[in-house]
């Protein structure tokens, strides 16, 4: 079943970065779980699509931004909704949660408003939404090997700060460690990752791809370093196995990916109910 | 030791307010290197407060602190500080890690940036978990403890960077009575032993005079700071004047001390006067 993604190039594209975007956004979902920020990566993932519109608009419009992959001004749009959360979430220092749905509604509206400008949906957007497997492409493919590179040596290099940020944030403050620049950092990072992991599953649902295998991981894990292990290897099943499906299926990767992430969970659950 | 570092903590004139509430009034404290000092005072009466900008948390609206002579925010020894906080404010008791791991976060901060864990910070680790006998749980999740033993963790924690000062938030809420006493006993232990600098702060004077060697009771502004001896002879008027009435209230009532409770009529403290 899964051969066929070796005998055409482009499918073989989409398979590893499949397997990159497995590994990355359970990766930095584990500390957005546990900092309680799953959120987040909706509120970055609707303010992606806004920047993806923007892009479609502007190729209407402007041939030189027509061959422009979408995917990069998804990157500024994500990476600058992630600065104004950190903003918004010292401005309402006591409602620190309503920075996610201000900029949620506000990806929603200018994504929507862009859209209509732009004369409507279209498959192509309709591949941002839920995800494809046959869409990626070599740069693709390239941009997200960059990114995948970067987190996994910033994630080498912080882990044990963030780890600590997670676990105690006054301690970890008081203890030294550089707070504001290494949260800035952090979310930098989860708006890159969501932007790379929006080609394979799709904006609307790649916030599940970052928290789903991370709640199943927590039922299996004793101790922070199994909850990468096990989180990482229910992405890695679930984005592999719903790639392939749903191309054999013909249906969105996006679909199918979060189900069976539903599944991993759901079956997590019961099996260790009885501990 | 020179006259600079002879006080672990100066607090000058300090004054500090959450908008338009006043919670410190010019406090005035200086803690000897080597004492064990209980910090009392009522529910809202900003101990709390105090610490947090004693640990650069906050930053006062006036006045200087200083941490072994060096103004607080220049400090940069911080693994010379350990602080253990109020557990049922600061720690989600669903978080995966193991005892190990909690403890070695103590270190983090002494590492530093852009460096690991070696074999021999991960000895010092163990070591400290031994201290306050938790070697046992080495690799249970932390959540699976009880709330006496979860506290021992974190003072292993704040133990495993050899501390000079070590700063305790009401770190006896909601552990039984008897571990409460294990748990002077061994702070008493590194006083003396290591000649540690200890504050601890606390609702219950009363069940750890034994132990500490002066007390310092604020309610907004420092009303008593002397010896123990000191302040069991003064301590009924003490304690009246601070409360504003006359009050006898033996109950142990460990309510969290929120810096945002302040409820004067109906106070909580549980202060021993027998």
């Amino acid at each position: 079943m899964i051969s066929v993604f070796f005998e055409y190039s482009f499918l073989t594209y989409s398979l590893y970065t499949a397997i990159m975007v497995g590994l990355i956004a359970p990766l930095l979902g584990v500390f957005l779980v546990v900092r309680r920020l799953s959120l987040i990566s909706d509120a970055l993932s609707h303010i992606t699509l806004s920047g993806i519109a923007f892009s479609l608009l502007l190729g209407k419009h402007f041939i030189l931004f027509a061959n422009l992959n979408p995917i990069y001004m998804g990157m500024i749009f994500s990476v600058g909704g992630a600065i104004f959360i950190e903003r918004l979430r010292n401005v309402y220092r006591y409602y620190k949660e309503l920075a996610i749905p201000i900029i949620l509604s506000a990806g929603i509206g200018i994504g929507v408003v862009f859209i209509s400008l732009a004369d409507g949906f279209n498959t192509d957007l309709f591949s941002y939404l839920f995800g494809s497997v046959v869409v990626i492409r070599y740069s693709d493919f390239q941009l997200i090997s960059v990114i995948t590179i970067l987190v996994l040596i910033l994630f080498f290099l912080f882990y044990k700060e963030w780890f600590y940020l997670s676990f105690d944030e006054d301690q970890a403050t008081v203890s030294g460690i550089p707070k504001k620049i290494l949260h800035f950092i952090f979310i930098v990072m989860v708006a890159l990752v969501i932007a790379a992991s929006m080609r394979i599953v799709g904006i609307l649902l790649v916030s599940s791809l970052m928290t789903l295998p991370v709640a199943a991981a927590m039922r299996w894990a004793k101790g922070f370093k199994q909850m990468f292990f096990y989180a990482i290897i229910f992405g890695e099943l679930s984005v592999i196995i719903g790639l392939v499906s749903s191309f054999h299926l013909d249906l969105f990767p996006g679909g199918t990916i979060v189900l069976l992430n539903v599944l991993i969970l759901l079956f997590s659950i019961l099996l260790t109910n009885k501990r | 030791m020179n006259n600079k570092n002879k006080y672990a903590i100066e607090v000058e004139l300090v004054s500090f307010s959450y908008g338009q509430r006043n919670v410190l009034e010019d406090i005035q404290l200086k803690i000897p290197q080597g004492s064990f000092l209980g910090l009392m005072g009522p529910n809202g009466s900003g101990k709390s407060t105090l610490i947090k900008c004693i640990l650069g948390l906050h930053k006062p609206n006036k006045g200087t602190i200083k941490l072994f002579g060096e103004d607080v925010n220049k400090f940069d020894r911080w693994s010379e500080v350990g602080f253990v906080s109020q557990k049922a404010n600061s720690f989600n008791s669903g978080f995966p890690a193991t005892v190990f791991e909690v403890v070695s976060m103590g270190l983090f901060g002494k590492i530093g940036l852009f460096r690991f864990l070696t074999r021999k910070h991960k000895d010092k680790v163990i070591d400290a978990i031994r201290q306050v006998g938790m070697e046992d749980y080495l690799r249970q999740n932390i959540g699976e403890l009880s709330g006496g033993q979860q506290q021992r963790v974190f003072i292993a924690r704040a133990l495993v960077s050899d501390p000079k000062l070590l700063i305790l938030d009401e770190p006896t809420v909601g552990v039984d009575a008897k571990s409460v006493q294990n748990f002077y006993t061994m702070l008493k232990k590194l006083n003396v032993e290591r000649n540690m600098t200890l504050v601890l702060v606390t609702h219950d004077i009363g069940a750890m005079t034994e132990y500490i060697t002066d007390v310092a009771c604020l309610n907004k502004c420092l009303h008593f700071h002397g010896g123990t001896k000191e302040f069991e002879e003064k301590q009924d008027d003490m304690i009246s004047s601070m409360y504003g009435h006359d009050v006898r209230i033996i109950t142990h009532n460990h309510d969290h001390d929120h810096d945002h409770a302040h409820d004067h009529d109906n106070l909580k403290g549980s202060t021993h006067h027998d």
